[in-house]
């Protein structure tokens, strides 16, 4: 892992803007009032989101208790990851990923 | 030391404030699935006190399961939502009484 | 028992759900606008799924899954009615759908998802499943009523059934929270022995069961807890009501039997009270508010609310015969209206709908045989002998005298008196009362031949009522 930094602080263009400088928030300026419009299509993408990251709350315990579950538990993540993909492809199919 | 008694009674508490947000509020239906969402997480705070005190994983595993749940369910109310605000341009409470009877 | 004993024992769940995923994304695929792919998939996984259910009814219970899931007679019974319901509520909804231009396989999807929601429901034998069983089924019909994208009826509709599901899933959370941290379990058979023995817990265990109870209320609609029924029912598109008024009732037929019966059966003083105040609002409410109605559907949906309250009845017997009742009147019920939306359903065409009880005017010079089955379904609801309505009211009121509840009887004895006028005022404005335009009814060969079949059905059952009662109660038995 440190040969990694070390390679990544010597390759790595350390170049520095005002963009880079700025703090990020998904699109937004940090700092405004927060209780402003925006477009309808972020809600589109805000419920797509709530229902794919939540799969990672079920990732985490199974990671940690693999060594455990044997192979029963690692088919069943697996099923259940099957099952998410199902869903993903869908959502391609229906265009709901596509910004216009 | 926090004992059992004061974790559920603070989910009690934030249980009715839930449930009287969800009666009381006439504006934003927004802040209704926020009301929703509230009465989900404060279950789960009494499951996770129970299963500390009791010393028995079941509770935490309930927990999951809610969560999981509550972002399906935020994730559905929020559809319907917008679904809504196409049709009549509103969200507000009080804008729900088109049937009567 | 083993893992692969206990996929077997969930097969019909796992090909269910194997074949909702495939039927999803088929259709995510496909071009054609009537879907007619989905359809018919749609129909061969369910017709799989209850032959499968069919072929496997076992004798004894058996647990699996960590004893969370048990498949018993009982669930094996009700998952037939399900599916068997659901095909035919598809057949329906299929030309109501193609009529309208509502025509999206999302409906079949939802629907498929649905079942398998209902489905766990009966076979759950722990708080958790029971839980999961519920959400996905009602998750899955919150976004059937909003199918309807340009219906400001139906949007709203669909809001306040959400709304109120919602609350009605919190609150049975938390009595669930507070069962589990009473018995420190969440399985029905160890919640039963720890709640026979606490005595010193039992106000806390009654606490929690209130909590559940409103949750169940909730979502069979029973009065007081009634509020999104009507506006559903009206709101939604006609091939979702009749799909909300059918099956999910099994289901949560099922939820109760198993919370109140096989989990908490100790305290079954005190929850024989709070439904008795359940049963005679319901009753209640439902006859006397649907006497007011002009529209045909939210009429139907008081008189659901009606008829949960004699489902109530049998439950208060509290004797396994009472509950086969109860069973007998459900499924009853479901077949019943089926076939009333199937036929609104019928006369209804394209930006017509049978919307109102004019529209039944004369329709014994329309159509005589249609207006015959409408007529059979009216008197079944109403209780008339020898309909099938009349014995699931027969046997649910014998085992409330049985059990010596003789004024709760009377009452609903009342009560179903007066219910009978808005439904025998149907058959009076199809017989006695002159057609504002004679149409004639537009409908497909099959459709015909169901919907005369359902109403036959409930003819026959209504002669041979013995034959459906000794399956509930062979259910039951254990």
């Amino acid at each position: 892992m440190s040969l990694g930094l070390v390679l990544g602080k010597i390759m790595g263009h350390a170049r520095s803007d005002s963009e880079k400088q700025s703090p990020y928030e998904c699109g937004f300026e940090a700092f405004e009032d927060a209780r402003m419009k925006f477009d309808v299509r972020y809600y589109l993408v805000a419920i797509l989101f709530i229902i794919f990251d939540l799969e990672i709350a079920f990732l985490f315990p199974w990671a940690v208790a693999l060594d455990g579950i044997g192979l029963v538990g690692f088919w069943a993540m697996m099923i259940f990851l099957g099952v998410l993909v199902i869903g993903f492809i869908y959502e391609w199919r229906k265009g709901a990923l596509d910004w216009e | 030391m926090i004992t059992l008694t004061n974790v559920l009674l603070l989910a009690a508490l934030l249980f009715c404030i839930s449930v009287a947000g969800i009666f009381l509020n006439r504006k934003n239906i927004l802040i209704l699935l926020m009301c929703i969402e509230l009465m989900l997480l404060s279950v789960n705070m009494n499951f996770i006190a129970f299963s500390h005190f009791l010393g028995d994983i079941h509770g935490q595993i309930f927990v999951f399961f809610i969560l999981t749940v509550a972002a399906a369910e935020a994730a559905i109310g929020l559809a319907i939502l917008i679904v809504m605000f196409r049709n009549r341009d509103t969200i507000n409470v009080e804008s729900l009484d088109s049937m009567k009877g | 028992m083993s893992i692969s004993n206990e996929i077997l024992l969930a097969l019909p769940e796992l090909s269910l759900l194997s074949m909702a995923c495939l039927v999803l994304v088929v259709d995510a695929f496909s071009k054609d606008p009537d879907h007619r792919i989905t359809y018919w998939l749609t129909q061969i996984s369910l017709a799989i799924v209850f032959l499968l259910v069919f072929t496997s009814i076992p004798d004894e219970p058996r647990l699996a899954f960590h004893n969370s899931f048990i498949d018993d007679a009982m669930s094996s019974v009700l998952k037939c009615f399900i599916c068997a319901i659901t095909i035919i509520v598809f057949l329906y909804s299929y030309e109501y759908l193609k009529e309208n231009k509502l025509m999206k396989g999302e409906y079949f999807v939802l629907g498929l998802f649905a079942v398998l929601g209902m489905m766990i429901m009966s076979s759950a034998y722990s708080l958790l499943s029971i839980y999961l069983g519920l959400e996905l089924m009602s998750l899955s019909m919150y976004a059937m009523v909003a199918m309807n994208r340009k219906s400001a009826a139906a949007s709203e509709a669909a809001m306040k059934y959400f709304i109120l599901g919602a609350l009605a899933s919190g609150m049975l959370l938390y009595g669930i929270s507070m069962i589990y941290g009473l018995t420190s379990s969440i399985q029905f058979t160890e919640i039963a022995a720890i709640s026979m023995t606490s005595v010193e817990n039992s106000r806390f265990l009654v606490f929690g069961m209130i909590f559940m109870i409103i949750g169940i209320a909730f979502k069979l609609g029973a009065a007081p807890f009634h509020m999104w029924v009507p506006d559903v029912y009206q709101g939604a598109p006609t091939s979702v009501t009749l799909f909300i008024s059918t099956a999910p009732k099994l289901a949560a037929f099922a939820m109760a039997i198993r919370i109140l019966v096989d989990g908490l059966f100790p305290l079954v003083a005190d929850w024989q009270s709070i439904l008795m105040v359940l049963a005679v609002l319901s009753m209640a409410i439902g006859n006397i508010v649907a006497i007011s109605q002009t529209n045909i559907k939210r009429m139907l949906a008081y008189s659901t609310i009606a008829h949960v309250g004699y489902l109530f009845l049998g439950l208060i017997a509290g004797t396994i015969n009472g509950f086969a009742g109860s069973m007998f009147y459900i499924i009853s019920y479901a077949l019943m209206s089926m076939g009333t939306f199937g036929m609104i359903i019928l006369l209804g065409r394209y930006e017509f709908e049978a919307k109102n009880l004019e529209d039944f005017k004369g329709l014994s010079g329309r159509s005589p045989w249609f207006a015959f089955i409408m007529m059979c379904l009216m008197f079944s609801m109403a209780g008339v002998p020898p309909f099938l309505g009349f014995w699931s009211k027969w046997f649910v009121l014998k085992e409330l005298v049985a059990s010596g509840y003789f004024a709760l009887a009377a009452v609903s004895v009342v009560f179903s008196i007066i219910g009978a006028y808005y439904y025998l005022r149907i058959v009076k404005l199809m017989y006695f009362d002159k057609p504002d335009k004679m149409t004639a009814i537009k409908a497909t060969k099959q459709m015909r031949a169901v919907l005369t079949a359902n109403g036959l059905l409930i003819l026959v059952l209504g002669l041979l009522p013995n034959s459906l009662m000794q399956i509930c109660l062979t259910a039951l038995a254990h």
